[in-house]
């Protein structure tokens, strides 16, 4: 981050052509893994278009009514009918936890293991959180409203299927993120990346990078959650 | 007088060697390194070594071996099919179901599991660090992972040969609603594990192009500029960004057509009657898989054509000892085709009922492609005038190329166009089309390949005169089989069909067709040629020794040969120049290698690169 060599580079467009016509590294300073990430998270932005795309085209074209949606998502509180209270929780849970998750980024940098380890674990809570608040919408969705992915009580078909397909591929995707963020949390405490202890399946030494790149996986799955929220919840 | 001019060009490589080498007296000098050394893992044990391979070249044999075994199930399938086509009812296991199932599978496995499998992680995992002057790629580990992924997509997609239905008949686009409805052959299991297999094929895909993307971006050697890469880098780099950018829409239209499969979604299943009932199926668009598909499988065929065109663009210029035309226009036409292969997909789809200024608009930028594209035919030509041109294997390969991809180019733009694909659409000169310029072009390049790097892996070189054989039969052979096919097209035979000799017009064919089988049984027995000398030339072929083609990229420039793990022993190479300084007016040697400094080289009139 604060590499010396690297505040000479000039900046501005003129600096970014001469990185770019330069050898041995294009974006200069920028650690392999995060690099690797950011490709990454550009093709699965990719993925998720797709199926917002295809989620638009099917809402556009199908001839049934779709559901409307503050019905279909609202909870009942004391017998008052709340539009959207589960939801704005878990996206409110899911934000913070982007926020513990730059913290931990922080810390890392600033070398405090503790501080670090603690809020990657907090971090970890809240996507869990978030994920078990989604299976208990799913459920009640599935057991309560009878919707399914062949079929619902509300109007068009297609409401089901792409509601399951896309927040289950995106669950998924912050499933994924909350068992790395425990075995990171575990490693940040266990002094990994102060000692340079190698790691159990690539043998390969990290450091406190790694946990930016989480962060950066981390804080992507809170973007994606972002546009299924306004795609599903608020069209 | 000679004075003079030596001082003119000292003084001129001074001021030039300024933006990489930092300027200074020293006209030798290279930025020092940015990075530490890579950390690797050293395989000891015949599992590490060989088989759970962290070591990018082994991985890129091991994709080469695999994807040519599924290369040669698509061959097999091929001269079934032909063989129904050609000499219909000569055996009766020949049935329309199984020539359905030979058809899907023979595309499918020829598109991405061979040609998209063994460019980009073939000669991709093989060539990249070496021709950047990397060690390895830059996570050995998730490359190794991409391999076995790979491996047990092919598993998946081999086992629908033996379950119950066999595999799937729908064609390789696999189009909804026919694809998973009960009538199309493999629609239970097969169909299923096609689609399983591709995602499978997609993660392991991503793996590996993540590798290749930011080994070539972020762990090049010093003075290795992107535009001192090969171009074979170039091509393998773009396309590996396409396949990033696309594979995802086939990732979603598998796990979409797969809930409609499993769960009965309707993603893309209309309100279907079948036997006068009603399925449960309703409302679901069958268009929007065929997007999903094209913006897919458009990007596919330039992420199989643009490793092609960069590496017949460096074999081209290392045998005809004479630098690559237009080398930077070279790069800038693979990165502007790679850019707009997005927005060309529908014109796949000018007969599916597209509103027709869809067709107007994909029809307008199918053409623009064309001149990028030209570009390079122009440019591969100037770069044969007036070279010094070995008639070897390779060179043969690449001239094959250039005439095969030309015609298969040319009749693109026939196809482009939507007056004029509308009743072209779905006949014989489609697959005529398609066969010649990402079938046969592809292939040509990448036997070429194999003969011109078969001494770096080996040691040794293939046989020229089997070598010989096998491009004339491969190349004279399939123009046979396909340049007819043009014809049929005209005449109105369409594709897919299982058996025509009742139609009124195949009668006129029905020779054409016969011989065009002919050919495709001897084009196939040809390749068994060219694995009888991969064979025979592993131990008995002559050996090479270093650099044997004299070559300026840095694969040839290794310590040892074929190049250990690790590549480059102590010291990691330093690069002075791009890779293709050959019969450069002044120096000693018809090449100058890219670690040349060029102090060494001070006669030269080397252009600045």
């Amino acid at each position: 981050m604060s590499d010396p060599t690297l505040d000479k580079l000039p900046g501005g467009f003129k600096g970014m052509s001469e990185d770019i016509g330069s050898d041995q590294t294009t974006f200069k300073g920028v650690n392999w893994g995060k690099a690797m990430m950011w490709i990454f998270l550009l093709s699965d932005t990719f993925v998720f278009s797709c199926f917002l795309v295809a989620y638009m085209k099917v809402r556009a074209s199908v001839t049934e009514p779709w559901p409307y949606p503050s019905e279909v998502f609202g909870l009942e509180v004391f017998g008052v009918p709340v539009p959207l209270l589960l939801i704005a929780i878990m996206t409110f849970v899911l934000i913070t936890s982007s926020g513990t998750m730059a913290l931990a980024v922080k810390y890392g940098y600033e070398k405090n293991r503790k501080m670090c380890g603690l809020f990657v674990l907090l971090t970890a809570i809240g996507g869990l959180t978030f994920v078990g608040m989604q299976a208990f919408e799913w459920s009640k969705l599935i057991f309560h409203d009878g919707v399914r992915p062949w079929g619902n009580p509300f109007g068009a078909e297609q409401f089901g299927a792409f509601f399951f397909m896309i927040t289950g591929f995106h669950g998924t995707h912050v499933s994924i993120g909350v068992i790395f963020l425990f075995i990171f949390a575990r490693k940040v405490y266990r002094g990994d990346f102060d000692t340079g202890r190698r790691g159990y399946f690539t043998t390969m030494k990290s450091d406190y990078v790694a946990i930016e790149i989480l962060g950066l996986y981390w804080h992507f799955v809170d973007l994606v959650w972002v546009f299924i929220f306004a795609f599903f919840y608020l069209w | 007088m000679s004075d003079d001019l030596n001082i003119k060009k000292t003084s001129s490589i001074k001021t030039k060697s300024s933006s990489v080498s930092g300027g200074g007296t020293d006209i030798d000098y290279v930025r020092p390194a940015e990075l530490p050394e890579q950390d690797l893992y050293h395989g000891h044990s015949f599992i590490t070594k060989w088989i759970f391979c962290q070591d990018a070249k082994v991985i890129g044999i091991q994709y080469t071996l695999t994807a040519v075994f599924t290369g040669v199930v698509g061959l097999i399938l091929s001269w079934m099919m032909r063989m129904q086509l050609g000499f219909p009812e000569l055996f009766p296991f020949l049935t329309a179901e199984s020539y359905y199932q030979m058809v899907t599978m023979h595309g499918m496995i020829m598109v991405v599991y061979l040609l998209t499998a063994l460019f980009l992680g073939g000669f991709g995992n093989y060539l990249i660090p070496l021709m950047v002057g990397a060690r390895d790629m830059v996570f050995p580990y998730v490359n190794m992972i991409s391999f076995w992924m790979f491996f047990v997509a092919v598993v998946v997609l081999m086992a629908s040969f033996f379950v119950p239905g066999g595999p799937t008949g729908s064609g390789w686009t696999l189009y909804p609603p026919q694809a998973i409805l009960e009538g199309t052959p493999g629609s239970g299991y097969g169909i299923l594990l096609m689609l399983i297999s591709l995602s499978l094929f997609v993660i392991g895909f991503t793996m590996g192009g993540l590798n290749y993307v930011i080994t070539i971006l972020q762990a090049r050697t010093r003075g290795m500029t992107l535009m001192r890469m090969p171009l074979t880098i170039w091509g393998i780099f773009t396309a590996t960004v396409l396949a990033l950018l696309a594979f995802p829409a086939l990732l979603v239209s598998s796990i979409m057509m797969t809930l409609d499969k499993v769960l009965g979604t309707s993603f893309f299943m209309p309100t279907i009657i079948k036997a006068g009932e009603m399925l449960s199926y309703d409302g679901g668009s069958p268009i929007l898989f065929q997007h999903l598909f094209w913006f897919f499988g458009h990007p596919e065929v330039y992420i199989v054509a643009l490793p092609a065109f960069g590496i017949v663009s460096d074999l081209l210029s290392v045998h005809a000892r004479k630098n690559i035309f237009g080398y930077r226009m070279m790069v800038w036409a693979i990165v502007g085709i790679g850019a707009l292969s997005f927005f060309v997909w529908a014109h796949h789809m000018y007969v599916s009922g597209m509103n027709p200024w869809f067709g107007f608009f994909f029809a307008s930028t199918t053409l623009i492609i064309a001149v990028p594209t030209a570009l390079k035919v122009y440019n591969w030509i100037l770069t044969l005038w007036r070279g010094n041109i070995r008639l070897t294997t390779v060179m043969l390969f690449c001239l094959g190329f250039i005439v095969t991809f030309v015609n298969g180019g040319i009749t693109g733009i026939f196809l482009g166009n939507v007056i004029v694909d509308v009743p072209l659409s779905d006949t014989y000169f489609v697959i005529a089309h398609f066969h010649m310029v990402m079938g046969i072009a592809p292939l040509m390049v990448i036997f070429g390949a194999i003969y011109h790097w078969f001494p770096l892996i080996t040691g040794r070189f293939l046989d020229e005169t089997l070598g010989k054989w096998h491009f004339w039969v491969t190349f004279l052979g399939a123009y046979s089989i396909y340049f007819p096919m043009h014809y049929l097209g005209f005449i109105g035979v369409p594709r897919r069909y299982f058996e025509m000799y009742d139609s009124p017009y195949m009668t006129s064919a029905v020779g054409m067709n016969e011989f065009i089988s002919v050919a495709a049984f001897i084009v196939g027995a040809a390749q068994f040629i060219f694995f009888y000398n991969l064979v025979k030339s592993i131990r008995l072929g002559k050996p090479a020794g270093k650099n044997p083609w004299k070559a300026n990229s840095l694969e040839w420039l290794t310590p040892q040969v074929p190049p250990e793990h690790g590549n480059w022993g102590e010291k990691l190479p330093v690069v002075h120049r791009w890779a293709y300084d050959f019969n450069v007016p002044g120096a000693k040697k018809d090449y100058i290698t890219q670690t040349t400094p060029p102090s060494e080289v001070i006669e030269a009139e080397v252009e600045k690169t």
